[in-house]
């Protein structure tokens, strides 16, 4: 028994005993956003790389989630994909919103017999997930699609299940383009859904669509890239049929530059422009103006300016936009206002 | 091999408080749960009062909670999962403590644990992928014929839906009834078997004896899939179609309290949002409570209309009810 | 009746041999010595592995039963020896109710008792969570196994002059231990496979965690990630990591089988 004893002794010291991560190093945590998490990752790997002494941690536990723990002071910064509001604010004073990649939302579908992309405008896709559309070969649709053989299916509707901010930026979109959208159902991550059915995450959203014959769903543009997802065309605010790159998505920023508020909150949802996307948005890093560790703080300054120079270029090879060449400007100089 | 060891003196006061101590620790985590759940429900309860447990209505936006849809939604495929999981699971452990050839014992035994083993997660994923599809054909095969005109069956066969996270779930309570089931009926002493047989009953009227003698050891197991059902998270929601809706039927998508709470908490933001969500994590508290006194009742009562039977083992301690 | 226990097994065998499939078929790609060893890469990259999520889930899963073992047992052996008495139905009640709780609920929870208080995301506040969903069912397992020793090997051992502490150690325990071992199995197999709990308190960790106050990577968060992320080779990686949690469970079951045989075959010595 007592060797039993010691063999166990041993392990639990090799598990709870501090095991050396050379010298001096810090880590920092941040939590939020679950869009952002492959390119945040990629990012503080990289930037661990330049700098070994220095562990960056992130972990998605959703917008919200990365809202309330930056909120509450339990982690050095957050994320989020959609601005926070003024009362979210107010409890967290001296926040700063950084935007750091783009993404863009894409309706995907399942209609036996129909292989081509099809192509949608705002008003369209609002009435179907208002239930005002309920037939895939009803007029509204065919109008826009000459040419394609609708059979007579039931729309069935899918959305996201989990609050998300993927949710957020259609529900935006879905709001600019219906006023009935706005009034009845409004935005947010988590919604009162008219019709549908709630699929958990991309995963499940894209599983149930794939596999019921006339359904409809939004995922990220990123998920749909990186499945071979077939997604269809969004008229855009200019009335061009887009279908969405992340080039569109970018283009679609750069035309919100122009008016873009200095703490960065805006939402670039349905933004001017002939090669912009309609349902685009960024996503930000929440960081303190003033945060009550002084070492902790440089090093979120200087890893911010690293996102903005060499860290865009990662973005292209997981899928995401990068933010355009007016945006980044206007960033740099506020990071330069970090703990000042 | 005679070993001579110190005498250690216990003492029988100083067992009762150590024990003692354990039981008030489970005791205080309940509470401090079941407090801590209150407090952090404050702004809904003073908003909604009793009302949130009858809305039917969960509005994020327009700061709209109700609890009425989830708790209906629980209760169902926690029913569901039970009268699908706990006769299967009992067959098991009849099977294998009493039935099954004695080599195969031990092997099944270990499998069926194993399916306790898998993370709730994965069961998620594979029933969206597998068991979904699965389900749909055979919702569309009763959609096709007369049973669709019951209620129990009606709808446009969806695949996901309460009939998926009932079966999602009735396999995953599964081990954990058969398991303590199997040692519940693995302890009855011998004696009462051979006893039974002495008195010349057949194989199985020896096993409803057994099963009868463990009978309240089976219960606890029942109860202990039950408390899985009521709280299980990630599986049911990536299959139940997550939709606040009331309805009979098996193939319509609902919503369960865990399911929503897993769901949104991440991203709610702002305190009546929050704080509902917390609300419903207390509801939920409050059913379990409620269906455990239930049934403490029912069981208490149907004990007592029992006639005074001869009993095999010599006085015992008194049951409890 | 026999062929309907026969069905019954092969009802819920079926269901484990696809499930079981499912994970082996897409998981067994990504396991490589790297996987065992290495520290997570970003997706495109390779030579990733979850060897920080495999040493933080042991960690959480030993600090878990350290805590809950003795207590669930305690309590077990409470509810069992003095059956009568409020407490112990009051004890049965609360943990039934527990063990209705939800993992989230039980993970919010202890984010306010730990997580706030202590400012940081830690393995303590993980492994307290773990421990809250562990204890109920330890308890109630517990306590229905010692009910099943039959009273003449209580009253036997108090009649030789065994204090009732001696006799609980030393007879009626040992002999109800297959089953509570049993119960702790179970225990740790329903916290194994949790994720919802440790995201607000262990929270998550890219790199090693020394020491219990950090974030502590955990395979089921590690899983729960990779699962619903975008990339190919992040789902097998997750796959990969379903595949070692259920070996690790595997590997504690027959541990403690095992170990149960070896105690009893002491016992009847």
């Amino acid at each position: 028994m007592t060797r039993v004893a010691k063999i166990l002794a041993v392990a639990a010291a090799a598990l709870f005993g501090a095991v050396s991560a050379g010298a001096q190093t810090i880590q920092l945590n941040g939590a939020g956003s679950t869009f952002g998490t492959p390119i945040y990752t990629k990012w503080f790997s990289e930037y661990n790389k330049i700098h070994p002494n220095v562990q960056i941690n992130y972990q998605s536990i959703g917008s919200g989630g990365g809202i309330q723990q930056v909120t509450a002071h339990t982690v050095d910064f957050g994320a989020s994909d959609g601005p926070m509001t003024p009362e979210q604010m107010a409890k967290a004073p001296g926040i700063m919103h950084f935007p750091t990649v783009l993404g863009g939302v894409v309706p995907m579908y399942n209609i036996p017999g129909v292989k081509v992309d099809l192509r949608f405008t705002g008003p369209v896709l609002a009435n179907i997930y208002l239930g005002r559309i309920t037939k895939w070969n009803d007029p509204a649709i065919a109008k826009l699609n000459p040419g394609v053989k609708f059979p007579a299916l039931p729309i069935a509707v899918v959305h996201r299940a989990d609050g998300s901010g993927t949710t957020y930026i259609w529900a935006d979109y879905l709001s600019r383009v219906s006023p009935e959208w706005k009034t009845k159902v409004g935005v947010s991550t988590s919604l009162k859904w008219p019709v549908g059915v709630g699929g958990k995450g991309s995963e499940g959203v894209s599983g149930q669509v794939r596999q019921q014959p006339g359904a409809i769903g939004y995922v990220e543009l990123i998920y749909a890239l990186q499945n071979h997802i077939a997604y269809g065309f969004v008229q855009n605010a200019d009335g061009k049929f887009l279908k969405a790159t992340l080039g569109g998505v970018t283009a679609a920023a750069a035309a919100a530059a122009r008016k873009m508020p200095a703490d960065f909150r805006v939402s670039i949802v349905n933004a001017p422009g002939p090669d912009a996307y309609p349902i685009a948005s960024f996503t930000w890093l929440l960081v303190y103006r003033h945060p009550s560790d002084a070492v902790r703080g440089k090093i979120m300054k200087d890893f911010l300016h690293w996102m903005l120079g060499d860290g865009q270029k990662y973005c292209a090879d997981l899928g995401y936009a990068p933010l355009p060449r007016e945006v980044i400007r206007m960033e740099e100089a506020a990071v330069d206002k970090l703990q000042q | 091999m005679a070993r001579t060891r110190r005498r250690i003196p216990w003492s029988d006061a100083g067992f009762r408080a150590a024990t003692g101590l354990a039981a008030f620790l489970v005791v205080g985590i309940a509470v401090v749960i079941g407090l801590e759940l209150f407090r952090n429900s404050r702004v809904p309860i003073h908003e909604f009062g009793w009302k949130f447990w009858t809305n039917k209505d969960w509005d994020p936006v327009n700061g709209e909670f109700g609890a009425y849809t989830f708790i209906w939604g629980t209760l169902y495929s926690s029913l569901i999962a039970l009268l699908l999981g706990a006769p299967v699971a009992l067959g098991i452990a009849i099977f294998i403590v009493e039935v099954g050839p004695l080599r195969l014992r031990r092997g099944l035994g270990f499998l069926t644990d194993l399916l306790a083993a898998v993370p709730s997660i994965v069961y998620g994923l594979w029933g969206i992928f597998v068991l979904v599809p699965l389900v749909r054909k055979v919702e569309t095969a009763i959609a096709g014929s007369r049973l669709s005109n019951l209620p129990i069956f009606s709808g446009p066969p969806y695949g996901i839906g309460m009939l998926a996270a009932g079966i999602i779930l009735a396999i995953m309570i599964v081990p954990y009834i058969s398991s303590v089931a199997r040692e519940v009926l693995r302890a009855v002493p011998q004696s009462q078997r051979e006893a039974a047989y002495a008195l010349g009953a057949t194989k199985w009227e020896t096993i409803r004896i057994v099963v009868r003698y463990g009978r309240s050891g089976i219960l606890g197991a029942v109860f202990l899939g039950l408390g899985r059902a009521l709280g299980e998270t990630m599986a049911v929601t990536m299959v139940i179609g997550n939709s606040p809706q009331i309805s009979a039927s098996l193939f319509a998508p609902q919503y369960t309290m865990a399911a929503v709470i897993a769901n949104e908490f991440t991203e709610a933001t702002g305190d009546l949002y929050l704080q509902s969500l917390i609300e419903i994590g207390l509801v939920l508290f409050a059913i379990t409570l409620a269906i455990n006194v239930l049934s403490r009742f029912l069981i208490w009562s149907v004990s007592r209309e029992r006639r005074p039977r001869p009993r095999a083992t010599p006085a015992r301690l008194p049951e409890p009810a | 009746m026999s062929t309907l226990c026969a069905a019954a097994v092969v009802l819920a065998l079926l269901p484990l041999g696809f499930i079981l499939f499912y994970i082996v078929s897409r998981g067994i790609s990504a396991l490589n010595p790297a996987f065992f060893t290495k520290l997570p890469k970003p997706s495109g990259e390779t030579g990733g592995g979850m060897a920080n999520a495999i040493v933080g889930t042991l960690k959480l899963i030993g600090l878990a039963s350290a805590a809950s073992v003795p207590a669930g047992i305690g309590a077990g052996i409470y509810i069992s020896e003095f059956p009568g008495s409020r407490t112990s139905t009051l004890v049965r009640f609360c943990a039934d109710v527990l063990n209705g709780v939800p993992s989230i609920v039980v993970g919010i929870v202890a984010y306010g008792l730990v997580v706030l208080p202590m400012k940081r995301f830690s393995a303590i506040a993980g492994a307290v969570a773990l421990a809250i969903m562990m204890v109920p069912i330890i308890t109630r397992s517990t306590e229905e196994l010692l009910r099943l020793v039959p009273v003449s090997l209580r009253e036997g051992a108090l009649a030789l002059g065994a204090s009732r502490a001696r006799a609980v150690w030393s007879v009626v325990l040992p002999s109800a231990l297959p089953g509570i071992i049993t119960g702790v199995l179970i225990a740790v197999a329903r916290i194994a496979g949790e994720t919802a709990p440790l995201l607000f308190t262990s929270f998550n960790n890219q790199f090693w965690a020394p020491g219990l106050d950090q974030p502590t990577a955990s395979l089921t968060v590690q899983i729960y990630n990779y699962a619903i992320s975008p990339y190919d080779d992040w789902h097998r990686q997750a796959w990969a990591g379903a595949l070692v949690l259920v070996a690790i469970v595997l590997a504690f079951s027959m541990l403690a089988r095992v170990a149960t045989r070896r105690l009893e075959r002491m016992n009847v010595g």
